[in-house]
């Protein structure tokens, strides 16, 4: 039965007229139903990034340690020394996860484990960037968030730890525009040599096309379309776009596809992810500047009856597509048979171009493949600029004690340690994590190459709710702190851009403004973006989520002796503040946990300045002065004291005096204000630092010592106490005892 | 002298622990199939922490049945030290080596995080160089860790001085918050009654180097390399 192409058939495939238009012209022909579904897939936004396109094009994406770029392979390759490099990248899986938290989490760690050994690298980490609607609560709304985020934290878990990648680090946070619409960016890294870097490109006509990995089902099926719509009431009902995960299935492959591709004989290698075998072959053979022919009746298939449209777009996981050496079929025979994995020749590299796929023997697709993977409409889209968030003036918000609001602010989960999040990780396994989550950026050493790595991933998604572009460029400015903090310096960039409907101007304006304000700074701290990943129609039935351009970055430290954590070590020791006391209370985490007020501009970023806090605490930590470092984000210098106390193995106290200021005592410690870093030196070594911030003509303040048990903070006009050991009960359990309530 | 390191399908602490023994310590070791037949040129073995077979049907309960375990366990009735961990402990229980099984975590979570141990016994050949008076720290990550047994072989454990580690706090007292997943008596470890295999939840591969923060597991290899050395020159 030949099914018509309707109208209606087109719309319900997501397609415009115009762009069914342009298949009929692409093709010269009507598609048939396969066709339709095929284009569908590969034209969404996941897939082609038809409205992003534009945007994506103004980051900087060349370095002198790039070795392969963004948007050339899976994921981009960085030159770390002595031969070795990382691949690296970041990808989301909101919309699965909305749904089915579980699996929708589960497989999209799995996704980027493939997209990491795609390109030859051996996985080594894992990082979590997360985001959620409020957990503390009894409401119905809360309920649900709670479960998501169970949810998700298990269905990472339950991948990663199988799969046998330690998870390092990340972030979660909370707040009521996730409500519903969760996102879930994972972040993998790989280690590999120059000369193993794999290409995602069916080269050689005439070489054979292999399927290895899980059998095709009908899971997951048109999964990049589902990604590319708005989740609504009726969401629920596209379950069966989720995909169901098999982490030992995963494992398996990993290190069958590392076999093989050692083993020199691998011409060609893509993961099935999104639009699965669609993706996979039309890919390949553009990227070949080939043509691929396969025959669906050859592919493993978990059940009977499937029609080419359901096989050519499940999303099934833990599937690879393999183009071989001609000669050197033998070779994947014997490995995938060692590990018990299915595998089938189910085609060969051409040389006419185009993407041809049979049934039985019988045409079922006939497209020109580099047309159907480059050639997706390009939109420009419509955007109105947001107004202005205003200023804050202090004297609107009124005083609230802050000997209160401190341990609010650490008992808000957003705050609050994640420990019940990655105590559910495996971030020991593979023997190499030597700073564990909960510092400030994870340090991990990659045994095989002897190198020390330091990751990070970060955003604040109010700062870009109320300020796109300058909530992009501290996206950044961040991320390159936390891991100078820790004695690294930066390399290079992957990010994660989740937004609303592009079809929206006010959201598509943020989009805009994010990608250009992430541009920048990625040019300013010299770290291009390796490539990443865009969510699109990230909405719930109240509106947008907050704009949230999370940023993935890596840096190399030189030196074991260089390793930083951020907790105060001995008593004594002499506390500063690199960067100045600051005053910027819009958008902070104070007036929106404190006070209820999600407004105000966030604080600016001076380039100059944080470049020069960067390079002065990365010059001190060399030199050997610093025993540790900690930078200064949400909820001010009052909560990064608070954590330098009580981050470690030993809780310890601190005096930290702030003199005769003008600013209220709130206001200094709770103030977001950018290119700040507390670090303690030894008292001996104090002299030394003073001079070195004075040379460098970076504002700095002795604030004043470790020691005792209790966290003091004065002023000429107060002084406020606080047990260290009550503010870490307040900060440790916060999200466990969220996470006792029954429901 | 020379140590296997066994690779089931899911294993995925085999890398660890071949580091551990060739870079930790600088001893001969080699991965063990699990499709092969024979431990012949063996001394030791190691079955390595991860999730075999996917851990589908019960931890440990599908690796049992693979061809080199048949092996294993002639070669432990005839005294080969055998050491199984995480995963690995899961399978010796399965495999009737050892008495007792692991259960699902009381937490129902799974655990992630460094514990405390103190030694039991110096006399298994992993424990034989270890101080019973310091507490050993190495982390655990498992989601089914918790140490069961019935009441009359937890009796026979101890009697025998079979339980090998315990979960304790710093200063080695055993306490409830010091056991991670609500192991009985809280149990880390145990041999069996010849003592020549043992059995742990916690991670000595993922602590043999100072930069992980531990180099205690480490000094469990090194006891099994002098058993193994002393028992050549003897």
């Amino acid at each position: 039965m030949v099914t018509q192409i309707t109208p209606e058939l087109v719309r319900d495939h997501g397609l415009s007229e115009a762009e069914y238009e342009r298949i009929r012209a692409i093709l010269g022909r009507d598609p048939n139903i396969t066709e339709l579904g095929v284009f569908s897939v590969m034209w969404s936004e996941h897939c082609s990034y038809k409205n992003t396109r534009l945007e994506l094009k103004k980051f900087p994406t060349a370095g002198p340690n790039i070795l392969v770029k963004a948007g050339e392979e899976n994921a981009g390759v960085v030159d770390i020394g002595d031969g070795w490099a990382v691949a690296f990248k970041m990808e989301s899986h909101n919309h699965p996860s909305a749904v089915e938290p579980f699996q929708g989490a589960a497989t999209g760690v799995g996704g980027i484990i493939r997209d990491i050994f795609t390109m030859g690298a051996r996985p080594v980490f894992l990082l979590d960037s997360l985001r959620f609607g409020p957990i503390q609560g009894t409401t119905p709304a809360v309920n649900k968030s709670r479960r998501l985020f169970a949810g998700v934290v298990a269905g990472i878990s339950h991948y990663g730890n199988c799969v046998g990648i330690p998870t390092i680090g990340g972030e979660v946070y909370f707040d009521e525009s996730y409500e519903g619409n969760p996102l879930v960016n994972v972040f993998c890294l790989g280690i590999l040599r120059h000369e193993q870097i794999a290409r995602g490109a069916a080269k050689g006509v005439g070489n054979p096309v292999f399927y290895v990995g899980s059998e095709t089902g009908r899971d997951g099926l048109a999964g990049a379309a589902f990604a590319s719509r708005d989740l609504t009431e009726k969401s629920k009902q596209d379950r069966p776009a989720v995909q169901v995960g098999d982490p030992f299935k995963g494992k398996l492959l990993l290190e069958a596809c590392l076999e093989l591709l050692a083993s020199g004989c691998v011409a060609g290698i893509q993961d099935m992810g999104a639009a699965g075998l669609t993706c996979s072959t039309c890919e390949t053979a553009s990227r070949g500047g080939t043509g691929v022919q396969i025959d669906l009746a050859l592919v493993p298939q978990r059940e009977p009856d499937m029609t080419a449209y359901e096989i050519l777009l499940s999303e099934s996981q833990e599937r690879m597509l393999i183009i071989v050496q001609r000669g050197e079929e033998a070779k994947v025979k014997e490995i995938f048979e060692k590990w018990d994995l299915p595998y089938a020749l189910v085609g060969e590299v051409t040389g006419d171009g185009m993407m041809r796929v049979l049934n039985h023997g019988r045409v079922e697709v006939e497209i020109p493949a580099a047309k159907l993977a480059n050639e997706a409409p390009i939109y420009e889209r419509e955007t109105i600029a947001g107004s202005a968030a205003p200023e804050l003036r202090i004297e609107d918000i009124p005083m609230v004690d802050p000997q209160t609001s401190l341990i609010q602010l650490l008992a808000h989960p957003t705050i609050a340690s994640k420990n019940w999040v990655f105590r559910q990780y495996d971030h020991t396994v593979r023997a190499g994590t030597v700073v564990p989550p909960g510092s400030d950026a994870a340090v991990f050493c990659v045994r095989e190459a002897d190198k020390y790595l330091a990751a990070t991933t970060d955003c604040n998604g109010l700062y870009c709710k109320l300020d796109p572009r300058e909530g992009a460029r501290i996206a950044v400015a961040e991320a390159a702190r936390n891991l100078v903090c820790s004695g690294a310096t930066p390399l290079a960039v992957t990010d994660n851009l989740n937004f609303g409907n592009p079809y929206s101007p006010e959201n598509f304006w943020q989009l805009r403004e994010a990608v250009e304000g992430l541009a920048e700074a990625c040019r300013r701290f010299g770290t291009p973006v390796t490539g990443g990943n865009v969510s699109l129609y990230n909405q719930n039935p109240s509106g947008a989520i907050d704009p949230t351009p999370t940023v993935g970055m890596v840096g190399i430290i030189r030196e074991e002796r260089w390793i930083t954590r951020q907790h105060f070590r001995d008593e004594a020791d002499v506390i500063y503040l690199i960067g100045p006391v600051g005053q910027e209370m819009g958008a902070s985490q104070y007036l929106a946990i404190v006070h209820g007020r999600k407004e105000c501009l966030p604080p600016r970023l001076s380039y100059d300045l944080e470049l020069g806090v960067q390079a002065v605490v990365l010059e001190l930590i060399h030199k050997g002065l610093v025993k540790s470092a900690h930078d200064c984000s949400e909820g001010g210098l009052g909560v990064t004291l608070a954590e330098c106390c009580m981050s470690g193995e030993r809780k310890i106290g601190a005096l930290a005096w702030f003199g005769a200021g003008p600013h209220r005592l709130d206001q200094i410690l709770f103030n977001e204000s950018q290119s700040r870093v507390i670090i303690s030196v030894r008292p001996e070594d104090a002299f030394a630092t003073e001079a070195l911030c004075a040379a460098a003509k970076i504002p700095f303040n002795r604030l004043g010592e470790v020691g005792g048990s209790d966290l003091v903070v004065a002023t000429e006009q107060q002084k406020l106490r606080w047990d260290v050991a009550q503010l870490h009960r307040a900060w440790y359990l916060s999200i466990e005892r969220a996470m006792e309530v029954r429901f | 002298m020379k140590i296997a390191v066994v690779q089931f399908p899911g294993s995925n602490c085999d890398q660890d622990c071949l580091r551990a023994l060739t870079d930790g310590l600088r001893v001969s070791a080699e991965y063990l199939w699990h499709k092969e037949t024979s431990v012949s040129g063996f001394d030791a073995i190691v079955l390595p922490g991860g999730f075999s077979y996917g851990d589908y049907l019960r931890c440990g309960a599908i690796a049992r049945f693979s061809p080199i375990m048949r092996v294993i366990v002639r070669a432990a009735n005839d005294g080969m030290p055998v050491i199984g961990i995480c995963n690995g402990f899961q399978i010796l229980c399965e495999a009737g080596l050892l008495p007792g099984a692991l259960i699902r975590n009381q937490s129902l979570h799974f655990v992630c995080q460094p514990v405390w141990l103190r030694v039991e016994t110096e006399e298994t050949p992993f424990t034989a160089k270890l101080d019973k008076e310091r507490p050993l720290w190495m982390p655990v990550a498992h989601g089914e860790g918790s140490y069961f047994a019935e009441p009359a072989t937890l009796a026979a454990l101890e009697s025998k001085r079979q339980v090998v580690f315990r979960y304790v706090d710093e200063s080695g007292r055993r306490t409830r918050e010091s056991n991670p997943n609500g192991s009985m008596l809280n149990i880390a470890g145990i041999c069996n009654e010849a003592r020549n295999v043992v059995g742990m939840m916690p991670h000595p591969d993922r602590a043999w180097d100072r930069r992980l923060g531990s180099e205690d597991g480490k000094l469990l290899f090194e006891s099994l390399v002098e058993t193994l050395e002393s028992a050549v020159t003897l």
